[in-house]
Parts: C-alpha cells; sequence; structure tokens
C-alpha cells in the first residue's frame, strides 16, 4: 500500500477557538433586498440557487429592503417585539432560578427569540408546531399562561405535565405546539406525518417541524424529507443553524461542504436560506412556505441562519469551547435589536416606549414567577405521586395497579 | 361461517375497519397495489382506494414516524413492517416516541398506531427473516405486543389492536399463515380448513387484548406458548402423553397473569415454549412471574424451551426450531420431579 501525501483523515475544526478573536470572516453575507423573491408556486426546478443564497430584508440601518418584504400588519410586528422581549425576561428569570436550585434545567432562547415567535403569529391557530426546546416564544406568542410554563419548570404541583417530564420539554396541544422530547429530531418525521393527515382529511391546516443543524445528520432528518416530499405533504421543515450543536460547530453536521438548505436539493423541494435573525425576512419566508403548503405544492425545507447566543443549556460553559466574545461579533446582529431599530425607523416605536415595554415583560414574568413559586418548587412542591402511574397507557394494567398498590397508593 | 387461512382473517380484519372507520388508513413496503409480500392487504388498495392503502419508501423508522404524527392529529394507522426482523430502524420511533407520547404529554397527545409485523422462523428465512423480537417490546412500557395463533383470533386481535387507544405492535406467525404447523417439516403441509379455529365471521367481531386462551384442558402441568409454538406444544403434548394444560397468551402485553396464575396453581408444574433465544427472553419473564406467584404450588423448576442463543442459522432451522422432541423432554423433566 502506497502512503499519499495527499490523503488524511480530515476532521473539520472551527476557525476560532478560546483565545482566539472571533473569526467570520468566511461568511458570505448578501445585502439586504438582493435576493429576488419567486412566485410562491414556482416550479421546484427554477429554485435551486435559493439553498445557497441568503434571504434578508433589514439592513444595517433597520430598512426593510427587496421584494422579501413580507406583507404583515405594524401591529403584529410590534406584538412580535414585545413577544420577544417577554421571552428574554422569561429566559433571564428562569436562568437564575435555576442557578439557585428551584429547576434542575433549564435552556434560553438568546438569539433565536424570533424563531419561536415569528412562525406562531404567521401561522394559524389549527396548524400544528413540532417545535425544538428553544422555541417557547411560539407559547408566548399564543398567550400560553406564564404560571403554567414555570409551573412544568419547576414540576411543582400545578405542573400541568404532572411532574413526568424534563423542564421546557412542554406540550399544549391547544396552542399548536406538539409534545417536545429530550431526544432530538424524532419528532420530525412525527410532523411530515400530522401533515399527511390533514391532506388525507382534505383540511388546508399545515404542520411546522424543526431541528436543529446538528440533528440534520440524524436518519429522521432525511427519511423525514423523503416521506415529505413523496407525499407532498403540507409541511415547513425547519433547520435552525445556530452554529452549535452543545460543543460541536456546524462544520461537524456537514455545514463546510454546502449548505442545510441545500439538503432540499436532493429531495426535490424548495429549499429557502434565511436571516434567522431578521423578523421580517423570516415571517417572509414562512408566509411563502405556508402558501405554497396550502396551495397543495407540499413542503419546503427552510434553513434558519442564526447564532445561539448562550450556552446550549444550564449545564454548559461555552467559553470552554469558542471565544468568549464570538456571540457579540455574530455579523448578524440580535433579532431583538434589528426589529426595534426597524420600528423606530417606522416611526411605530421609540426608546422610551421600548423601556417600558422591558419594564412590563419583567414586571409581567416576575409576578407569574412569583405565583409559581408560592405553589412550590422542585424539591418542595410535586403532583401526586400516584401520576408517576397514570398515562402510561389509556388504562392500567394489573402491573400498574400492583405497583401503586405496593407504593401505598 | 367461511374458513379463512390467517392471511384470509388479517386481511378481512383490515377490509372490515376500513369500511367502518374513515381514520383507519394503511401503509408500509409493498402494501399498496401489490397487495403486500405476504398477500395481507391484498386488493385492498382496488377495493378502498390508494389514500387508504398505499406503498412507502424503505424506511421503517419514517414508517413508524409518520404513522405516531398521523395517529397523534387523530387518524388510526396501521403500517406493516415487511419482517419483524427490519424493525429495528424503527425502534427508536417505537420506543422514544409511539410508547412514551402518551407519559410525556399527560395525554395531550397519543399514538394509536399498530405495527404489523411477521415474524418467527420455520421459512428458511435465515437470520433477517426468521427472528422473534417480541421480548424487546414486551420490556418497553407503554407498548402492547400482541400475538395471534389462530386465524379467527388474528382477525379479532388485529380489530382490538386498531380499535385500541394505545401503540401495537402486531406480531405475525408467519409460518401459520396458511396452515398451522406442528414442528413436524418433514410431515406434509397441513390447511387451515380443517381447523374449527379456521372459521371466521365476515364482519366486525374483537378478542380483548390480555386474555389467554385455554387450548386444552389438562391437570400434570401447564404449558405457555404463543403463535407458531402453540401448535409445536400441542404435537409434543401429544406425543409425551402427558395431561397438560396448554395456554395460548394471545398478548405477552397485557399479559393474562389471572390466567397463568390459576393454571399453574391447579397443575403445578410449568413449561414455557417461544422461538425466541433463551437468554433474556420473554420466557425469563414469565418463569419469574410464575416462581413470584405460585411457588408454593410449584412441584418441580419451571422448564423453558426457547430458540438457542446463537443468531437464526440459515441451514440449520431445524436444529435451531424448537422442536416437538425438546418440548417432550422438557416436559418428562419436569414430570420427573
Amino acid at each position: 500500500m502506497t502512503k499519499r501525501r495527499n490523503i488524511s483523515l480530515h476532521v473539520p475544526d472551527p476557525v476560532s477557538r478560546p483565545g482566539d478573536a472571533p473569526n467570520f470572516s468566511e461568511l458570505i453575507i448578501p445585502e439586504a433586498g438582493s435576493v429576488q423573491k419567486p412566485a410562491f408556486d414556482s416550479k421546484e426546478q427554477t429554485l435551486r440557487d435559493l439553498p445557497f443564497a441568503l434571504i434578508r430584508t433589514l439592513d444595517d440601518n433597520g430598512l426593510a429592503k427587496g421584494d422579501w418584504k413580507p406583507e404583515v400588519e405594524n401591529d403584529d410586528l410590534i406584538f412580535a417585539l414585545e413577544t420577544m422581549i417577554l421571552n428574554r425576561a422569561f429566559d433571564a428569570r428562569m436562568f437564575v432560578a435555576q442557578r439557585q436550585g428551584k429547576t434542575s434545567f433549564f435552556m434560553k432562547t438568546s438569539g433565536e427569540e424570533a424563531l419561536g415567535v415569528v412562525p406562531s403569529i404567521a401561522l394559524r391557530s389549527d396548524d400544528m408546531c413540532f417545535p425544538t426546546y428553544r422555541m417557547v416564544g411560539w407559547l408566548l406568542a399564543r398567550g400560553y399562561p406564564l404560571t403554567d410554563l414555570m409551573n412544568q419548570i419547576f414540576n411543582n404541583a400545578a405542573d400541568p405535565l404532572q411532574g413526568r417530564q424534563l423542564p421546557i420539554l412542554y406540550s399544549a396541544r391547544e396552542y399548536g405546539f406538539y409534545s417536545l422530547s429530550g431526544n432530538v429530531g424524532s419528532r420530525i418525521g412525527h410532523g411530515v406525518g400530522w401533515a399527511m393527515a390533514k391532506a388525507y382529511r382534505e383540511l388546508d391546516s399545515l404542520a411546522m417541524a424543526v431541528i436543529g443543524e446538528g440533528t440534520t445528520a440524524e436518519g429522521d432528518f432525511h427519511e423525514s424529507l423523503t416521506f415529505a416530499s413523496v407525499y407532498k405533504a403540507p409541511v415547513i421543515l425547519c433547520v435552525t443553524n445556530n452554529q452549535w450543536a452543545i460543543s460541536t460547530f456546524s462544520g461537524i453536521a456537514g455545514a463546510n461542504e454546502t449548505t442545510f438548505a441545500a439538503k432540499a436539493l436532493g429531495y426535490g423541494i424548495p429549499g429557502l436560506r434565511v436571516d434567522g435573525n431578521d423578523v421580517l425576512a423570516v415571517w417572509s419566508v414562512m408566509q411563502w412556505a405556508e402558501k405554497r403548503a396550502r396551495a397543495g405544492l407540499g413542503a419546503t425545507l427552510i434553513e434558519f441562519f442564526t447564532y445561539r447566543a448562550e450556552g446550549h443549556s444550564t449545564s454548559d460553559d461555552p467559553t470552554q469551547y469558542r471565544p468568549k466574545d464570538e456571540a457579540s461579533a455574530w455579523p448578524l446582529g440580535d433579532p431583538l435589536e434589528r426589529l426595534k431599530q426597524h420600528l423606530i425607523s417606522q416611526k411605530l416605536w421609540d426608546e422610551a416606549r421600548h423601556q417600558q415595554a422591558v419594564a412590563e415583560a419583567e414586571a409581567k414574568v416576575k409576578e407569574a414567577s412569583k405565583a409559581s413559586e408560592a405553589i412550590g418548587v422542585l424539591g418542595t412542591s410535586k403532583s401526586g405521586i400516584e401520576e408517576m402511574f397514570n398515562h402510561v397507557f389509556e388504562k392500567p394494567d394489573w402491573r400498574i395497579l400492583e405497583q401503586m398498590k405496593e407504593l401505598g397508593l | 361461517m367461511p374458513s379463512m387461512n390467517m392471511i384470509q382473517a388479517l386481511n378481512s380484519a383490515l377490509d372490515v375497519m376500513l369500511e367502518r372507520d374513515p381514520d383507519v388508513l394503511i401503509f408500509g413496503e409493498d402494501v399498496g397495489y401489490f397487495g403486500g409480500v405476504f398477500r395481507v392487504t391484498d386488493k385492498l388498495q382496488e377495493k378502498h382506494g390508494i389514500q387508504r392503502c398505499f406503498d412507502a419508501p424503505i424506511s421503517e423508522g419514517g414508517i413508524v414516524s409518520t404513522a405516531i404524527g398521523m395517529s397523534a392529529e387523530g387518524l388510526r394507522p396501521v403500517v406493516e413492517i415487511q419482517f419483524a426482523d427490519y424493525i429495528l430502524p424503527a425502534y427508536d420511533q417505537l420506543v422514544s416516541e409511539a410508547a412514551r407520547l402518551r407519559y410525556r404529554s399527560g395525554s395531550d397527545f397519543t399514538a394509536p398506531i399498530t405495527v404489523r409485523s411477521p415474524y418467527g422462523g420455520g421459512i428458511f428465512g435465515g437470520q433477517t427473516h426468521s427472528q422473534s423480537p417480541e421480548a424487546i417490546f414486551a420490556h418497553i412500557t407503554g407498548l402492547k405486543t400482541v400475538i395471534p395463533a389462530t386465524p379467527y383470533d388474528a382477525k379479532g386481535l388485529l380489530i382490538s389492536s386498531i380499535e385500541c387507544n394505545d401503540p401495537v405492535i402486531f406480531l405475525e406467525p408467519k409460518r401459520i399463515y396458511n396452515g398451522p404447523f406442528d414442528g413436524h417439516h418433514d410431515q406434509p403441509l397441513k390447511s387451515w380448513k380443517e381447523y374449527p379455529e379456521a372459521d371466521v365471521p365476515e364482519g366486525h367481531y374483537t378478542v380483548p387484548l390480555g386474555k389467554s386462551r385455554i387450548v386444552r384442558d389438562g391437570s400434570d402441568i401447564t404449558v405457555l406458548a404463543y403463535g407458531t409454538m402453540v401448535y409445536v406444544a400441542e404435537a409434543a403434548i401429544k406425543e409425551a402423553n402427558i395431561d397438560a394444560e396448554l395456554i395460548d397468551l394471545r398478548s405477552i402485553v397485557p399479559l393474562d397473569i389471572d390466567g397463568i396464575v390459576a393454571s399453574v396453581k391447579k397443575t403445578g408444574r410449568c413449561l414455557i415454549v417461544h422461538e425466541a433465544s433463551k437468554f433474556g427472553g420473554f420466557g425469563g419473564e414469565l418463569s419469574a412471574l410464575v416462581t413470584e406467584r405460585c411457588f408454593y404450588y410449584l412441584e418441580a423448576p419451571t422448564q423453558r424451551v426457547a430458540g438457542w442463543d446463537t443468531p437464526y442459522p440459515h441451514a440449520f432451522e431445524w436444529d435451531y426450531f424448537p422442536a416437538p422432541s425438546r418440548i417432550v423432554k422438557a416436559l418428562e423433566k419436569a414430570m420427573k420431579v
């Protein structure tokens, strides 16, 4: 066997690590408004450049540019901003609560608030979201009670899931929010199945199913794309590319070779790549994919190009694997700040109103948190122990009944 | 009453349910136009339309995953995994999702799917078309595991499974699809026609999950079996000339614990027979339950006859398959004590 100098095992590694200056020089960021918007019913064959583009509408001055500007009511944009502010206040309070030992675990949405909030407002109440754990904004936008979120996080006696599930893995059917699980990726196919069920019933309601860029390496992702494509399921499949899967950079999921939106090419469905920190652009691609799905034209794959501004969860310290100031160097900014800037530029918002909205959100969160903590937190309050045995089956079998008895129930 | 083999009975169950419930639909590999490699879905697409019975990509994980999504929405999908040996790509979906969705969401979402799959050996299918994976499902709380042994039960149990609001793994003993098989592979094939268990009503009926069937009354020893092994055990009991009580479990989850305990307390002995490998097999659970609940009634150690702890070997099919002679030996051993 000949040893060749040009062959060695290639293991991708990010450009910068702790101690290095953040380096995003390799990112190609087209100007806002530079990507053309095709008709929603365009043939997939004509859309094959889009997965390599980056759809942006908001420029550096917060002005909306180009034909991807969405059709959105001003009130909806303001509501989106207020909800993102609430999301951030909620995250801040719950993060501290975890550090205080009131719960075992929490995950912040930081930098990705647009991706829960915008689809929630853009889509209909009869649509179902198959979320990731960083999409609490969907629930906040639909008015899910803050105290119920916190009761779940604290696993207290009022926990809607009665202590059976990890913190933040909510389930809220009435709010179009599918049951979360700690196994990443295993629900994307459920979104496709749900959408197939809607098509089977000849209803125009749809599903949105989201996974992270790291999880695109799972078979679930590719199986789901196959089914979505084959059966033209009315589903919007989304990849949140926040650059980091815990400590693993997106290159380990293949980002150095192609885009995540481009995975759609192999399945013959449109792939859109969008600046996930640009609320207007996110709104716009959701509307485009939504129209397509409701018209019976099937699935779209959307890559939300964004940045996970903080740790994966309360269990990791991002300064151990990436430059400390990488988040602030992210060239696409912060979604909340950019929407704020846009609304101010349109005279729909101002700094005073913003400060007031922040104060109101913080007060709301504080009030809810007090109410929830009054019921109890992890270790001080929980549902009746019989709840451990409930909902295994529709009706318990003899094993459950005997074991309940053994525990004195 | 028409006589049906197990394939016809299963087909009839699916036909009845497609007719009765618009939420029922069927998909899987080769199940559509072709009607399935074992013909269980024969003509269902023609009769009920392509949207009620259709082909799926070769993607067991995708089949089960989309079925769960459909069932969460409110449909009652019945999917076929072509051979139980191929079910493993779907195992994550069955364990982490189907079995857990109800629990983790407090019944906010449920997964009333039925996963049909032919299992078991005796057809020269080698290690990829012969396995009996029931134990890996029985161990997963939240799943039900059903195994019929007669055409009548196959139809009634399948209808119960489809109507069940929990996920059901429905394992079909493919060696007895066309006729009962007693393990004597060198003898002529038997047809279901001569058996009263093949009298299958055309319409809707159910056989409840979790209720075993006494195949043969007896007083000397209780023999627990399911699927093909019911017939092998029956033949062995005759050959050993022992007054054994033979119980067909029908479903291992839910398990008819009362039926098992009543019989073992009566006979004082127990033999468990299954095709799956012995170590860690469902026989271990049955044996433990019998010991825990009937210890003071037992006159001999509980015996197990099972597949050897090897992968399923092709050329050694009949050396691997638990033969009546092995069961006879175990019966005699249990009776000697």
